[in-house]
C-alpha cells in the first residue's frame, strides 16, 4: 500500500496529466471542477477533499460500494444536500468557472439538474410535469412550452409512447416510463448538466437499457454525471469513471483505464469484484 | 403431565369478550337510535314550508326556518373566511419551514385552543365585538366560529403535508423551484384532496356549535341584513324551540335536528370516505 | 449548452440568472415565510387575547368578592349578590357522574375494538363510533329533553329509587331535568373520546409484547389485562383527562336536561346547574356589570380549569406515544 503522500500524488497525477486523459475537443472543456471539497453531516465527515472535473458533452459515471459518499457528492454538485438540516460543505466547485456557492441556489439547481434513484413524477398530467421546470422559471407561453415538452420528451425517448396521452396523469405510466418522463422533466429546462443517482436501479433490464440509450443520445446536448452500483453500466455508458470509497475520491480516470488497469489497488479489488 | 387451560380461565375470557363486546354494541346502538328518533319526530314534521318560511310569532302554528338555515350559511361563511386562512397558513408553517421546538410548542398551544370550552369562545367574541359595537351581529358569530375552527385546520393542514413524500419536494427544486413555488405548486395539489376533506370536516363540527352563537349572532325572527344584525342560526332555533312551551315548536326543533344532523352526517361520512381511500392513508 | 446553438428557451433562463432583489422577491420564499410565520404567532395572540378578555371582564367580580366567590352559594341577580359554588358543584358532580359511567364503557368498548374485533369490524365500529363524535350537541340535548328523560321517569328512577333510594344521592322526588339525567346525556357524549383515542393508544402496544405473553400460553384477556393495559395505562388515563374536559365544557346538552336550578343538593334526582350552563341561559339576559362580569369569572374559571387538565392530559398521550415509537 502506497503512503498517503503517494496516494496523494499518484491521485493529483491521475486527475491533472494529460497523458491519461483524452486530450479536449475545441470546444469541450471542463464543465465542473471540485477541488478539496469536505462535507459534513453534524459532526460526521461524509467527503474527504473530494477533487475532480467534470469533462463537458461526456459522460462521467462515480462506481463504489454502498455508503461511499458518491450520492453525497453527487449531491452537493447541485447543492442538494442544502435542503437537509445540520449539514456543512467546505471546498471550492465552479460551474464553467463561477463560483457554485455564491450562485443564486435556483438558478444553480436550473442549470444542473438532477434525476434521482426512484421515479417522482408530480400528481400532474404528462405534459404539467415535463412542462413544470419551465412554467416555474417563467416561460408561459403555450407554444413554446408544446414545443419543448416534445422536444424533451423525443430525447427521453418517451415522445412515441405518450405524444397521444399528454394530459393523461403521470401515475398511469410503468416505472421506467415515469424514469424517462424525469429525464425529460430535468432536460426540458435545458441544464447544462445532468446529475442521475442511481436512475436504474429500481427497474428491469429492458426499461435500463432504454435509458441507457437514450442517456447515450443526449451527451451532446448536455454533460452527464451518473453514479451508478452497476459496473457494467459505468463501463457501458461512461467517457470517465470516478472510483469512490468511503468519502474519498480513489481514482478517477477514462473509463477503460479504470476497468482495465487501475492505478490504485482498491480500485483493481473493487473493479474486479473483491468486495462491494 | 400436560396443563389444560383452566375451565375458570376460559370461562372468564369468553365473558369479557362478550362483555367487552356489549360495551361497543352499546355505544354505538345510541348512534342509531338518535338517527331513529330524528327519522320518526323529524323527518314527519318537515316540509316546504320548513325550507321556505319565516318563523312565526308566538302562539300561531305554522312557520319554517328559512331565515335560520341562510343564517347557519352566512356564519359559516365568514368563520371560514377567518377560520381557514390562519389555520391552513400555520398548518403550512408547521409542515414546512418550522423548526422541531417551535413547531412542537405551537402544536401544543393549538391542542390547548382545541380544548377550550365553546362557550368561552363565544364569552371572548362577545367581549371582542359584541362589547364595543353595542349589538348582536353575524359578524361577531363568524368570529366565534372562526377562531373554533383554527385548531382543526392546523392539525389536518400540518398532517396532510407531512404526508406528501419527500421525493415531490426534491424533485420540483431540483428543477430550480423556490421553496415556496414547490410548496404551493406541487405539495399542496398533493395533498389537495385531504386538505379539502379536513375543511368539510371542520366546518361541519362548527355548523353544530350553538354555545357560542347564542350571545353574538343572537337570533332573529325575521331575515337579517348584512353582517351587523343579530342573525337566526340552525343550532340556535333548535334550542330555544326545545326548551319552549309550545308543541308545535317541539315538532320544528325534531324537525330542524333532522336536517342538522343529516347535514354533518353526510359530510363526515363523505369526507372521512375521501380521506380513507386518499394517498395519505396509502402510505400509513 | 456549450455546442447547440442558443434556443429560445436557453435565452430566457440565461436572462433570468441575474437574481436582483425583487427577482427574489418574486421567487416569494421570503414572502411565503412571513406570511405563513405571522398567521402562527397570530395563534398565540389569539390565545393571549382571550385569556385577557376573560381576565379583565371578570375583573370587577374579583374585586367585589375575592375568591370567596368561588366558596359561596348565594346566587341573586335581583339582589346583586353571585356566587358560583351552585355551579361549580353541578359541573363537577356532573361531569363525574358521565365519566363514571363513560370510562368503564369506554375503555372495555376500546379493549373490544382494538385486541379482540377482527380488523375490518373494529375499523366499521369505530368509524361508526366517530360518527358519534361528530353529532352536534344540541342534538343530544333534543334527544335528551324528550326521549331519555321521559325514558328515565318510566323505566330507570323508579327502580332505581326502589333498591337504593335510601342513599342521599337517590333521594326526593325526580321530576326529570336532574344532575342525574345531564350525567347521563355526558356520560354517552364522552364516551366516543375515551373509545377512539384508548382504541389507537391500545393499538400502538407493540406486537412484541402480546405474543411474549400468548407464547407463555395466556388467553387473549389475560394478555390485555395484565399486559397491553398496563403499556397503555398512561394513554388511556390522557384520553379519560381530555374526556373529562370535555364534560367540563359542555354546554348545550347539559343547559336543557339538568334543570336550570342554581342550588346545591345531594341528591343527584334534584336540578341542579352547571357554569356552561348558567352562561348559556343567563348571559344574553344579564344587565348589570357585575352579573355579566360573575358570568365571566366563571367562565375563565372554566377555562383555567379545562386548560389545566387539557395540558396534563396531552402530556400523558405523548408519553404514550414516545414510548410506542
Amino acid at each position: 500500500m502506497a503512503s498517503p503522500q503517494q496516494q496523494q500524488s499518484l491521485k493529483d497525477s491521475v486527475t491533472d496529466t494529460n497523458e491519461t486523459l483524452v486530450p479536449p475537443k475545441v470546444d469541450s472543456g471542463l464543465k465542473l471542477t471540485a477541488r478539496n471539497v469536505n462535507f459534513y453531516y453534524g459532526a460526521f465527515q461524509a467527503l474527504h477533499g473530494i477533487s475532480l472535473d467534470i469533462p463537458t458533452n461526456k459522460v462521467t459515471a462515480f462506481i463504489g460500494p454502498s455508503g461511499c459518499g458518491k450520492s453525497t457528492f453527487l449531491r452537493t454538485m447541485n447543492r442538494m444536500n442544502e435542503t437537509v438540516r445540520n449539514t456543512r460543505v467546505e471546498g471550492e466547485v465552479k460551474l464553467d468557472s463561477e463560483d457554485l456557492f455564491s450562485m443564486d441556489v435556483t438558478d444553480v439547481r436550473r442549470r444542473i439538474g438532477m434525476v434521482f434513484q426512484k421515479s417522482n413524477p408530480f400528481p400532474k398530467t404528462i405534459f404539467d410535469n415535463v412542462a413544470y421546470g419551465l412554467r416555474v422559471n417563467g416561460i408561459k407561453k403555450s407554444s413554446i412550452l408544446s414545443e419543448a415538452v416534445e422536444r424533451s420528451l423525443t430525447h427521453a425517448a418517451l415522445w412515441n409512447e405518450v405524444k397521444d396521452k399528454l394530459t393523461k396523469p403521470a401515475s398511469a405510466l410503468s416505472g421506467g416510463q415515469q424514469q424517462r418522463l424525469c429525464i425529460a422533466r430535468a432536460l426540458a429546462v435545458e441544464p447544462e448538466v445532468l446529475l442521475l443517482d442511481e436512475p436504474c436501479s429500481a427497474l428491469d433490464p429492458i426499461a435500463t437499457l432504454k435509458i441507457e440509450e437514450l442517456l447515450f443520445q443526449i451527451k451532446d446536448i448536455t454533460t452527464i454525471v451518473i453514479v451508478t452500483h452497476n459496473m457494467q453500466q459505468a463501463a457501458r455508458l461512461a467517457d470517465f469513471t470516478g472510483f469512490f470509497l468511503m468519502g474519498k475520491l480513489i481514482e478517477i480516470d477514462v473509463t477503460k483505464k479504470i476497468f482495465q488497469n487501475p492505478g490504485m489497488k482498491e480500485t483493481e479489488d473493487y473493479v474486479t469484484g473483491r468486495f462491494g | 403431565m400436560m396443563m389444560e387451560i383452566s375451565a375458570t380461565r376460559r370461562f372468564v375470557n369468553g365473558f369479557m369478550l362478550t362483555l367487552s363486546g356489549l360495551c361497543t354494541v352499546l355505544v354505538v346502538s345510541v348512534l342509531f337510535f338518535i338517527l331513529g328518533y330524528l327519522l320518526i319526530h323529524g323527518a314527519a314534521s318537515l316540509n316546504w314550508d320548513f325550507f321556505t318560511k319565516l318563523p312565526k310569532p308566538s302562539g300561531e302554528t305554522g312557520g319554517g326556518m328559512a331565515n335560520a338555515i341562510v343564517g347557519s350559511g352566512k356564519v359559516l361563511f365568514l368563520a371560514s373566511l377567518i377560520g381557514v386562512p390562519i389555520g391552513f397558513l400555520t398548518g403550512v408553517f408547521l409542515a414546512e419551514y418550522s423548526g422541531k421546538t417551535f413547531a412542537f410548542l405551537i402544536r401544543y398551544v393549538v391542542d390547548l385552543l382545541n380544548g377550550v370550552p365553546s362557550i368561552v369562545i363565544g364569552i371572548v367574541a362577545y367581549a371582542l365585538v359584541v362589547k364595543p359595537m353595542r349589538h348582536y351581529s353575524a359578524l361577531a358569530g363568524g368570529v366565534a366560529l372562526g377562531i373554533m375552527m383554527i385548531p382543526i385546520a392546523v392539525r389536518t393542514t400540518e398532517e396532510f403535508l407531512r404526508a406528501v413524500p419527500n421525493s415531490l419536494r426534491e424533485g420540483a427544486m431540483a428543477l430550480g423551484a423556490t421553496k415556496a413555488t414547490t410548496i404551493f405548486t406541487v405539495v399542496i395539489p398533493a395533498a389537495i384532496s385531504g386538505l379539502a376533506s379536513g375543511m368539510m370536516l371542520n366546518l361541519a363540527r362548527v355548523a353544530g356549535e350553538t354555545a357560542p352563537l347564542i350571545f353574538t349572532a343572537l337570533g332573529n325572527q325575521f331575515w337579517s341584513a348584512g353582517w351587523m344584525a343579530p342573525i337566526a342560526t340552525l343550532p340556535v332555533m333548535i334550542y330555544n324551540y326545545a326548551i319552549s312551551p309550545e308543541e308545535d315548536l317541539h315538532q320544528q326543533a325534531w324537525a330542524a335536528g333532522f336536517v342538522l344532523l343529516s347535514l354533518v352526517l353526510i359530510i363526515n361520512v363523505t369526507a372521512r370516505l375521501i380521506i380513507s381511500r386518499g394517498p395519505a392513508a396509502q402510505r400509513r | 449548452m456549450a455546442t447547440t446553438t442558443p434556443s429560445y428557451i436557453a435565452e430566457t433562463l440565461k436572462r433570468r440568472t441575474s437574481r436582483g432583489f425583487l427577482a427574489r422577491l418574486r421567487g416569494g420564499d421570503e414572502i411565503s415565510y412571513l406570511i405563513t410565520l405571522i398567521c402562527t404567532v397570530s395563534i398565540l395572540l389569539i390565545v393571549g387575547l382571550i385569556v385577557f378578555e376573560l381576565w379583565s371582564n371578570s375583573h370587577q367580580t374579583f374585586k367585589t368578592f375575592g375568591f370567596s366567590f368561588l366558596k359561596s352559594s348565594a346566587w341573586d341577580p335581583n339582589a346583586d349578590k353571585y356566587g358560583a359554588l351552585p355551579f361549580i358543584y353541578g359541573t363537577c358532580v356532573t361531569a363525574f357522574l358521565g365519566m363514571i359511567i363513560a370510562v368503564p364503557l369506554g375503555v372495555a368498548a376500546a379493549i373490544f375494538l382494538a385486541e379482540m374485533a377482527p380488523p375490518k369490524l373494529s375499523n366499521f365500529l369505530t368509524f361508526l363510533i366517530e360518527l358519534l363524535a361528530a353529532v352536534p350537541s344540541v342534538i343530544y340535548g333534543l334527544i335528551g329533553i324528550f326521549i331519555l328523560v321521559p325514558f328515565l321517569k318510566t323505566y330507570v328512577v323508579p327502580p332505581l329509587q326502589h333498591a337504593f333510594g335510601f342513599l342521599p344521592i337517590f333521594a326526593g322526588s325526580f321530576y326529570g331535568l336532574s344532575l342525574f339525567s345531564a350525567g347521563i346525556v355526558l356520560s354517552v357524549m364522552v364516551a366516543p373520546f375515551i373509545i377512539s383515542v384508548s382504541r389507537e393508544v391500545l393499538m400502538a402496544v407493540p406486537v412484541e409484547q402480546r405474543e411474549a405473553a400468548l407464547a407463555l400460553g395466556a388467553t387473549k384477556w389475560e394478555t390485555t389485562w395484565d399486559i397491553v393495559l398496563p403499556n397503555a395505562s398512561t394513554g388511556i388515563f390522557g384520553s379519560i383527562f381530555l374526556a373529562l374536559a370535555r364534560a367540563l365544557g359542555e354546554t348545550m346538552a347539559v343547559t336543557m336536561v339538568v334543570g336550570n336550578a342554581p342550588k346545591i343538593s345531594a341528591s343527584l334526582l334534584s336540578p341542579g346547574y352547571s357554569i356552561a350552563a348558567v352562561i348559556a341561559n343567563e348571559f344574553a339576559e344579564a344587565s348589570g356589570d357585575l352579573y355579566i362580569s360573575s358570568l365571566i369569572f366563571m367562565a375563565l374559571v372554566l377555562f383555567g380549569l379545562t386548560i389545566v387538565i387539557n395540558a396534563v392530559a396531552r402530556i400523558f398521550i405523548m408519553t404514550t406515544q414516545q414510548r410506542g415509537a
